[in-house]
């Protein structure tokens, strides 16, 4: 990352990812199939120690991702947010005490985190290549979601044009909250109207272009390699050593145990 | 290559009871270049989409047909690849977010054998003198450069029929220029029919070795090489609103009567906002050190190149936003009202002195009539409810939209809510009519008869000494009502003097 877009918040890949963001190499479907073994796996996990081993190895990876911290932090905020809240809630009126706690804490950061690197690490077009290619998802959405995330920016554009409208018109809160949320709302049906005229647009287009009129062929090819293999791999061997880590220590406690 | 018959056609609208078109009888021969006109309304757009086969049975556009239309002998069908079609916006119209992955995606929905997608897209892309490679990012590119990657994108399909509907509206001079010499290129390079709809007819006619005039809700009225239909229904199309070369309207406006300075840009700096998923699109310096005074009863006209910061210029000399740095300071009457920069000012304040006019009309509108939009300023301004009333009517009777009082503003057709849009930014009366008018492309898209009507509107709105300011491409407003001229470029304000109107 070049300091002259620290400002900006990157979703997409360096075209130069090089061995600094070894993760943006694999198949977004592989790491994605990953991350989703990782959480469905931590899943029975009640004890801070199985979900700690694997949040350290995803720290570890952060690094690598090609992802700048501030980016991770922005995107990642909702889930410390909801680490922390899950933290508390469970603190102040669980039944496990401190330790029941934290691992509750721990498990939402541990499921979260290998998601969010599949997302910043990830090209969003390999995305979808490899979830049509390889995962058989049907075609529709995949490319549905594509041309809807090409819109974002522009969203964001108008939605600052409606609030500047809105203040040429006499209307803005000047600080007070009860006036702010009838005119949140307002600039929100402006912007609705807005993106559903685009939204058909972009549909229209995409169906003048021939879109949903036959089988597609691929212009790009999704390409599979052995090191995608050994990463879906390394997901329950990673889960392994997690749960022989806290059992070995007598830390484990199961989601179905933890109330005896 | 392709050949179009319609013959009776007509098509309806899911859920209109009237016509977009009726009895249509057309015939267009392999090779063609036809340009379409009619006054707006006239279903020119829908003709077009028809002929790409986007309102068949699992076409995207819903409605009645009736009669036939054939191309190359067979109903219009998109999956045949037939047809290219490049539309006004080129921001909804490119779907990936790499340049050669949006070329290849039409050649892919045909079913194209991968190995050969990449060579047309190449092709497509070096005929439209696309000037990056084909990783480039789809929204790192001005509206010019969009706008030749759409029309790459339709090429790769081979289309034997280009259809374009606007193509050059959303462009500024230049990148206009740019894609009507591709287009120049194009369509004599692969001999495809070619059917254009354009607004400014003047700028096109090169293109096209026959005109065909459509009515509103009717059929074809006119039908010949754009020299004989000129000739004939020149002044009759001028009438309805067309743009008929060499028939530009002529408003007679009265001389700006000038006056004091009412605001004053002092050293004003402006960055483009952080964008959310765009790579080293980070903030950018788009206007450095800005001095300009705007004087009442005096307009003045940004003009610039997009994305030169003519649209930034003028929303900080509406007091909309707050500079990067320095200030927009009130002078003059305008100080009476508040003598802090206009951007620290509460905007009911602002909306009774500072009138703005949005590029997009719907983004200014906040209630659910035409009625209640044109009451809601005065009603505001605290105007007794009888006269605030007599100040709808007065207004609602010379915009003509009396007809439309109750109607959702949503629902006006384009030159509607252009004449809407402005009529709300004109304060609560004569007496009180804003001090600045800011507006942003008010001419934009229209046709001659909401065109004079605008020109008439801001001259009155001049000579009661308003400060009239407006972003504008259009070179007739920049020839018949600007006082004073201002380019905005590379940073930089030039200040010029404008011809007089």
């Amino acid at each position: 990352m070049s300091a002259s877009s620290g400002d900006t918040l990157t979703m997409d890949v360096p075209e130069d990812a090089g061995a600094r963001h070894w993760l943006t190499r694999f198949n977004p479907a592989a790491k994605l199939l990953a991350a989703l073994t990782l959480a469905l796996g931590l899943v029975p996990a009640a004890d801070p120690v199985t979900g700690a081993v694997v949040l350290a190895a995803a720290v570890a990876l952060v690094p690598f991702s090609g992802a700048d911290v501030r980016t991770l932090l922005v995107l990642g905020l909702p889930f410390l947010l909801m680490g922390g809240s899950t933290l508390m809630v469970n603190l102040l009126y669980g039944d496990q005490g401190a330790e029941g706690a934290l691992g509750a804490a721990v498990r939402v950061l541990a499921i979260a985190l290998p998601g969010l690197l599949t997302a910043v690490s990830s090209d969003p077009t390999d995305l979808s290549d490899g979830l049509v290619q390889r995962l058989k998802m049907p075609e529709r959405p995949a490319m549905g979601v594509l041309a809807a995330l090409r819109l974002v920016p522009l969203l964001a554009h108008q939605w600052r044009t409606i609030t500047l409208a809105r203040r040429a018109r006499g209307l803005a809160a000047g600080g007070n909250p009860l006036r702010a949320v009838p005119l949140f709302f307002g600039r929100l049906f402006s912007l609705l109207v807005r993106s559903i005229r685009t939204g058909t647009l972009l549909a229209t287009a995409m169906d003048a272009r021939a879109f949903g009129a036959g089988p597609r062929t691929h212009a790009r090819r999704s390409r599979w390699g052995r090191r995608d293999t050994l990463l879906l791999a390394a997901a329950p061997a990673l889960l392994l050593c997690a749960y022989g880590l806290s059992y070995s220590t007598r830390t484990l406690v199961l989601l179905w145990t933890g109330t005896g | 290559m392709a050949d179009i018959r319609l013959s009776g056609w007509g098509w309806r609208h899911a859920g209109r009871s009237a016509h977009a078109l009726r009895g249509v009888d057309l015939r267009i021969d392999t090779g063609e270049r036809v340009l379409l006109l009619g006054a707006s309304g006239a279903g020119k757009s829908t003709l077009l989409h028809a002929l790409a086969g986007l309102t068949g049975p699992d076409g995207a556009i819903s409605g009645h047909q009736e009669g036939t239309l054939l191309v190359d002998g067979r109903p219009a069908d998109r999956g045949r690849g037939l047809v290219g079609l490049v539309s006004q916006d080129p921001d909804s119209q490119l779907v990936m977010a790499r340049a050669g992955d949006d070329v290849a995606f039409g050649p892919e929905n045909l079913g194209v054998d991968p190995a050969r997608i990449w060579p047309r897209v190449a092709h497509a892309l070096d005929a439209v003198g696309f000037p990056y490679g084909q990783r480039h990012s789809t929204s790192a590119l001005s509206g010019g450069e969009k706008q030749r990657l759409v029309l790459a994108g339709a090429l790769a399909m081979r289309p034997r029929l280009l259809l374009l509907d606007e193509p050059t509206a959303n462009l500024d001079p230049e990148g206009a220029a740019l894609v009507r010499g591709v287009l120049q290129r194009v369509s004599a390079g692969t001999g495809a029919t070619l059917v254009l709809v354009e607004h400014r007819v003047a700028e096109v006619v090169d293109l096209v070795d026959r005109v065909v005039v459509l009515e509103p809700g009717g059929g074809v009225v006119a039908d010949g090489t754009p020299a004989e239909v000129f000739a004939r229904h020149g002044a009759e199309l001028a009438e309805r609103g067309v743009w008929v070369p060499g028939r530009d309207p002529e408003p007679s406006v009265a001389p700006a009567p000038g006056g004091v300075p009412v605001l004053a840009a002092e050293g004003v700096s402006a960055r483009t906002p952080a964008e959310l998923g765009v790579r080293g699109g980070g903030r950018r310096t788009v206007l450095e050190d800005v001095d300009l005074e705007v004087r009442s009863g005096t307009a003045t006209a940004l003009v610039g190149p997009n994305g030169s910061g003519k649209s930034t210029l003028l929303t900080l000399l509406a007091g909309l936003d707050r500079p990067h740095r320095g200030a927009v300071l009130p002078r003059g009457p305008l100080a009476g009202a508040d003598r802090r920069p206009l951007s620290r000012w509460p905007a009911r304040r602002l909306a009774r002195h500072v009138g703005t006019v949005f590029q997009h009309a719907e983004d200014q509108f906040v209630t659910a009539s035409v009625r209640e939009e044109l009451g809601f300023g005065p009603r505001r301004a605290g105007l007794p409810p009888a006269r605030a009333e007599a100040r709808v009517d007065e207004l609602l009777q010379r915009l003509r939209l009396e007809h439309l009082a109750d109607v959702h503003p949503y629902t006006l057709s384009g030159g509607e809510k252009r004449r809407l849009s402005v009529a709300t930014a004109l304060g609560s009366g004569p007496a009180n009519a804003p001090h600045v008018l800011a507006l942003d492309e008010p001419t934009f898209g229209q046709d001659t008869r909401t065109w004079s009507e605008l020109v008439d509107l801001l001259a009155a709105l001049r000579t009661g000494g308003s400060a009239v300011l407006m972003a504008t491409h259009d070179p007739l407003l920049q020839g018949r009502f600007t006082d004073t001229r201002v380019r905005v470029g590379g940073a930089d304000v030039h200040v010029g003097e404008g011809r007089r109107a």
